[in-house]
Parts: C-alpha cells; sequence; structure tokens
C-alpha cells in the first residue's frame, strides 16, 4: 500500500513533531548525562539496546507470529561467532564490517529457516520444547568445537575479536572530536542507536504489511489462515528467518563491542530473558517490547547497585546473590504477568481489547 | 560385545529413570494439556531435599544407620516436600490459566521452573552437593557386563512402581475419573467427577513418582545442583514424546528406549565418527530423537493420531 494512494494520511499532529524531537534530543544527549554518573551506565545501556535489538526479534516470532521460540538465543549466538571468527587473530582474518553484517544477517536467517523447517507442522507447545532443544544443541557444539578441528575455541572463546571500524573510524577507541573526548562506549551507543533505529522501522513497517497481517492470520488461526490462501508454510519461514536475522545483527554487535565471545554467553537463561522481555512489555507491540528490553536490561543493573550495599549494610554480608534475586524476579514475573495481566505492561489497544473480550467470552 | 551389554545395562537403568519422570510430564499432558515445563525441577528437589537427609545422617553418625532405612527416610522426606510442591504449582499458578492460550499456561510453567530453580539455589548454594556412598557398591557379572546392586534397585523398584500407577490408573476409581477426564473434560465433570481433585491428584502423583526418580538419580550419580532438573526434564519429556504423549504404556516405553539409545550412542559415536565427535555429545542424542520423532511421527510410538488442533 503506497502513502499516496487514496488514502492519504493525515499530517501527524504538532504534539507529536514535539514529542519525536523531544525524544531525539534525550537519545542524542543521553550518554554525556550518564556518563557523569560512570562509564559503567553508558555500558549497561549500551546492553539494554543490543537486548532491544533481540526482543525485537524474538517479537517478530513470538508477537507477530504466535510461534514460541525457546532457543532464540542461538541465533545470537551464530551472529556473534560469526564475527568473532570473520575478524579476530582465531583464524587470522579480519574482515570489514560490510561483509561481516550481512554474512551474520545471512547465516542467522539461514539457521532460523533450517530450525523452522523441521518444526512447521507442529503445535506450539512442542514447537517450544524443539526450540529449546535446538538452543542447547547450538550451545553444546559452540563448547565442543575444538577438537578435533579447532573451529570455536570450545569453552574458552576467542579472545581480542576486532572492534566495529568503518575505514579508520574504529567505535572501540577514545578520540578527541572537535575538541570533545568521545569514548568507546559513547561511540558505539550511536552506532547501536542507529541499528536499534533501523531495526524498529523494519519492524515497524513489517507489522501493517502484507506479510505482517498474514502473520497475525496465522497466529490468531493457521486453519483459518490457510483457507483464506496465505502459505503458511514460507509464511512460517520467514517470520523465523526475519526473527533469526535481527537476533543475528545483535551478536555481531555483541562481539564486536565486547572483544570476546564464549558458550557462557548464550545460555538458556538469556533465552529466557529476552522472552521476558516480549511478554512483559507485551507480546506484538513495538513500543511495549521496547519498554520490556529496557526495563529488564537496566533493572537488574540497578539491583546490583542496590542490593549488595542494601546487604552489606543489614547483614554484613552479602546472603542473597543478585543473580538469583533476579531471576527469581523474572520467573514471577512471567507468572504473574499470565495470571493478571496476559496482555503485557503496554499492549496494543487491539490485542487488550481482543484479550479482554476472549475472557468475557469463556 | 562386552560393550554392547554394558552399555545396555546402563541404558536400561537409566531409562529406568527417565520412564519415571516422563510419567509424570505424560498424566499432567493426558489430563490438561499442559507441558508441565517445571517437573524437571521437582525431580532435582527431591534429589536435593534426599540428598541433604542422607549428609546429615551419615555425617553425624557413619555407619551407625541401616542402609535400608537411611534410603527409605531419604525417599520419605523428598516424597511431600516435592507433592506439596507439584500441588501449589497447580493450584496456584496452573489452575488460573486452565481457561487461558496454550502458550500463556507453557510459559507460566517456564516461570514456576525459574522460581524453583533459583529458589534451590538460593536455600542450597551453586555447587554440586554429593551423595554419600551408602549402598555397598557389589558387582555382578553379566557375561563381560557388569550390573551393580544399585542399578538392579532402580530397575527393579522403577518397574514395581511402574506397575503400581498401571494398577491405580486402571481399576480405581481415581484412575478411572482421571481417564475420563483426559478423555473429555466438560463431560466427565457433568458425570459427577470433580473435575479439580483429578487435576491435583495427577499433579500430585507425578511429583511423588519425581521424588523417587530424584533420589534414584542422586544415588547413581552421586550428585545433585540445581540445575539438574531441566536437562533431565528435557530427556524425560523426550520419552514421553517418543512413546506418544498422553499414553501411559508409551511414557514407560519411550523412557527405556531413550535410555538404551543414549548410552549405545554415547558408547559408539566415537567409533563411527572416527573420534571426530565424543561422548560429550551425549546430550544431543536425546534433542535429535527428539525432532526426528516430531517430524516424522509426531504422535509417538504408541501414540494415536491426532489432528492439528486436538
Amino acid at each position: 500500500m503506497t502513502a499516496g494512494g487514496a488514502h492519504r494520511r493525515d499530517p501527524l499532529p504538532a504534539k507529536v513533531w514535539v514529542g519525536i524531537v523531544l525524544l531525539g534530543g534525550v537519545l542524542a544527549v543521553l550518554p554525556f548525562v550518564l556518563g557523569m554518573a560512570g562509564q559503567g551506565w553508558i555500558r549497561t545501556l549500551n546492553f539494554a539496546l543490543i537486548y532491544v535489538m533481540l526482543a525485537l526479534g524474538l517479537n517478530v516470532v513470538v508477537g507477530f507470529a504466535g510461534l514460541l521460540d525457546l532457543g532464540y538465543i542461538a541465533f545470537y549466538a551464530v551472529g556473534a561467532y560469526a564475527w568473532a571468527m570473520l575478524a579476530s587473530p582465531h583464524f587470522g582474518l579480519h574482515m570489514p564490517f560490510w561483509v561481516i553484517l550481512p554474512t551474520g544477517f545471512v547465516l542467522a536467517a539461514i539457521a532460523g529457516a533450517l530450525l523452522g523447517a523441521p518444526t512447521l507442522k507442529l503445535r506450539g507447545d512442542y514447537l517450544a520444547i524443539v526450540t529449546l532443544g535446538f538452543g542447547e544443541i547450538v550451545r553444546i557444539f559452540m563448547n565442543n568445537l575444538n577438537a578435533p578441528i579447532n573451529i570455536t575455541n570450545g569453552p574458552q572463546g576467542i579472545n581480542r575479536v576486532d572492534t566495529f571500524r568503518v575505514g579508520e573510524f574504529a567505535f572501540g577507541r577514545s578520540q578527541e572530536i572537535l575538541g570533545m573526548r568521545i569514548t568507546g562506549p559513547e561511540k558505539y551507543y550511536y552506532l547501536l542507536l542507529f541499528i536499534t533505529l533501523v531495526i524498529v522501522f523494519v519492524c515497524a513497517r513489517l507489522q501493517h504489511s502484507r506479510i505482517g497481517r498474514a502473520w497475525e492470520a496465522v497466529r490468531e488461526d493457521e486453519i483459518a489462515a490457510k483457507a483464506m490462501g496465505i502459505n503458511t508454510r514460507n509464511i512460517k519461514l520467514l517470520a523465523f528467518a526475519m526473527g533469526a536475522s535481527f537476533g543475528g545483527i545483535a551478536g555481531c554487535m555483541f562481539a564486536s563491542m565486547q572483544g570476546f565471545v564464549s558458550p557462557e554467553s548464550f545460555s538458556l537463561t538469556e533465552s529466557i530473558s529476552v522472552l521476558c522481555m516480549v511478554v512483559l512489555g507485551g507480546m506484538g507491540h513495538i513500543p511495549g517490547v521496547i519498554l520490556g528490553a529496557l526495563l529488564l536490561s537496566v533493572f537488574p543493573e540497578l539491583l546490583r547497585a542496590v542490593v549488595i550495599p542494601l546487604q552489606e549494610t543489614m547483614f554484613g554480608e552479602v546472603l542473597l546473590d543478585p543473580e538469583a534475586i533476579r531471576m527469581l524476579m523474572f520467573g514471577f514475573a512471567l507468572v504473574l504477568v499470565m495470571i493478571f495481566r496476559p496482555e503485557g505492561l503496554w499492549p496494543s489497544a487491539l490485542r487488550r481489547r481482543e484479550l479482554r473480550t476472549a475472557k468475557e467470552g469463556s | 560385545m562386552e560393550i554392547l551389554l554394558q552399555q545396555l545395562i546402563n541404558g536400561v537403568t537409566v531409562g529406568s529413570v527417565y520412564a519415571l519422570v516422563a510419567l509424570g510430564y505424560t498424566m499432567v499432558y493426558g489430563i490438561i494439556g499442559l507441558i508441565n515445563f517445571a517437573h524437571g525441577d521437582v525431580v532435582m528437589i527431591g534429589a536435593m531435599v534426599a540428598t541433604t537427609i542422607v549428609v546429615t545422617v551419615v555425617g553425624g553418625n557413619p555407619g551407625g544407620v541401616s542402609t535400608w532405612l537411611l534410603v527409605l527416610g531419604a525417599l520419605a522426606a523428598a516424597m511431600p516436600v516435592c507433592m506439596a510442591l507439584g500441588w501449589t504449582a497447580e493450584r496456584f499458578a496452573y489452575r488460573p490459566l486452565r481457561r487461558a492460550p496454550r502458550l500463556a499456561a507453557l510459559i507460566t510453567a517456564i516461570g514456576i521452573s525459574i522460581i524453583i530453580q533459583n529458589v534451590a539455589m538460593m536455600i542450597w548454594g551453586r555447587n554440586y552437593l554429593s551423595f554419600p556412598h551408602i549402598i555397598q557398591p557389589v558387582v555382578f557379572h553379566v557375561g563381560d557386563a557388569r550390573i551393580s546392586v544399585l542399578q538392579i534397585i532402580i530397575i527393579v523398584s522403577a518397574a514395581l512402581i511402574m506397575g503400581g500407577l498401571y494398577l491405580l490408573v486402571h481399576r480405581t476409581r481415581l484412575g478411572t475419573a482421571m481417564r475420563a477426564t483426559a478423555q473429555n473434560r466438560e463431560v466427565a465433570g457433568l458425570m459427577g467427577v470433580n473435575i479439580n481433585t483429578v487435576i491435583s491428584a495427577a499433579f500430585v502423583i507425578g511429583s511423588l513418582l519425581a521424588a523417587v526418580a530424584g533420589v534414584m538419580v542422586a544415588a547413581y550419580y552421586g550428585v545433585a545442583q540445581y540445575t539438574m532438573g531441566f536437562i533431565l526434564g528435557l530427556k524425560a519429556f523426550t520419552a514421553a514424546v517418543l512413546g506418544g504423549i498422553g499414553n501411559l504404556a508409551g511414557a514407560m516405553l519411550g523412557g527405556l528406549l531413550l535410555g538404551i539409545i543414549e548410552s549405545l550412542g554415547a558408547g559408539y559415536i566415537g567409533d563411527l565418527t572416527n573420534g571426530f565427535f565424543g561422548s560429550n555429545y551425549q546430550d544431543v542424542f536425546s534433542f535429535i530423537v527428539l525432532i526426528l520423532v516430531l517430524v516424522f511421527r509426531p504422535s509417538g510410538l504408541l501414540g494415536e493420531r491426532i489432528g492439528d488442533r486436538a
């Protein structure tokens, strides 16, 4: 559908423009404001952006197409390892980003389609278990493919991964620009923000396209969708591939920013964290998912900053591990959201109406 | 040849444990259509409680208590804890969602699993607990292969329990009510079956079997840790799917088969692939089996063919 057709869109009201400009301004100066509280917070912010990418990718699979994927982190891993192998001393390769990013994107998409293919006929809950198994298989292979041919360097992971560089401009290093000292994390912030905005844009356009409507139809009733002439096989495979490719991009960024990858970063816990973000924020609603990802990725850092000193002053030692508290809260969040607010914290108006009427109807 | 026999014995032992856990999955799935993701973690709690009891008793008074009393004591402690856990999860997390979409219930089950694991971690810490060697390592020779007393105990008691469960489901009033509920929940309710009681009973019985399986796992491998339930649960679920989920005999068959496939696979993969893949890929087998079964025969070996939207 083109914007120039008979249904010309109303121009955005002035209030929305003001909001966009304000938000843009805040996003533009955010790292410098946070930087005053410590460089650590900029790193947290960067990770939050990576999680936003992951959550948006998973949202395509879970939220749009209604396919519960519990092994999503595998695609993140594919992207990260693609970057690490193509740009590190491990194989002695140092490819530029415009080779690796598309490679990571395509590899992750292929992995997504490969996972999707055998599971197409399965009902939702079986699918969840198969994807879970797939995620574990990928991790087991990463852990063990260091012998007899060393491909992934096993549990030690790959070190000294190249940073993202455009020509001579390296994102990992501090440098003076126009008399201002810009640190690596600050530069990465803008790069990540740019990629995140691209992904948000793609997701938003996808959702309201023909494909997005087909996904929604498959989610609501697959048989009816088939009867309406939707090729459910292709449309589901496409959902897996699209979702996975965003994960692959996020993985590439993770590897380049971190400079180090190991199988440990891609455990089931991570898959579940990303799922929590999507579910808590509101499945299928892009602003909700972004909110969920930001909340759940920044919150543990706050927790770490608060819980440890609090326990030290109260009991004199750290009794409860913040990591355990974080996971415990994730668990309760999943259960409570499902029972009391199945549409998530910030659902789309349509979805909320659907769920409410469905509840009254039964 | 002796390797084959040895791997078969090991496989049947592990398979018996898988079968016990798979029964818990299959009973719940048969009745309410939920994959109880937290079931593996109930097994873990059983193992942890039993290990704690045995360690406390043996640590305080080595050799003073008879082995059998000790094992029974560990079971007696693990069973009520697991049963209470299963009942609570059903009552407070799954019951409000009985009419919700399947994915909602599954996500809740994942949440419960995370909660159980992390509470266990807070109680017992991250380290492996080691289960003391209270059962004498007496070994019998069968041809060239060896079978230990512990393996015999595991196989025999698992068989007895499964026989008992079969009788319960097919000969008692509760069993009849369970089968009726599995066929059609609404109609069973109209016929005077108390659905809530039946569903709670399925969870409690499943958790009881999980407790026994937990004690067996802890005793057999000699360790227990808070994450052990995940992979075990996944394998048991595979076993249930392999046999045909919702089908009790299928879960038993699937468990044994999966145990055998896994130990034969781990035993021979090195030779078959010229050492390219080693036995550290053992866990991959069950996933491959799961994917193959789901692709080629989603209803499992003994399951009936059901439509997409059953």
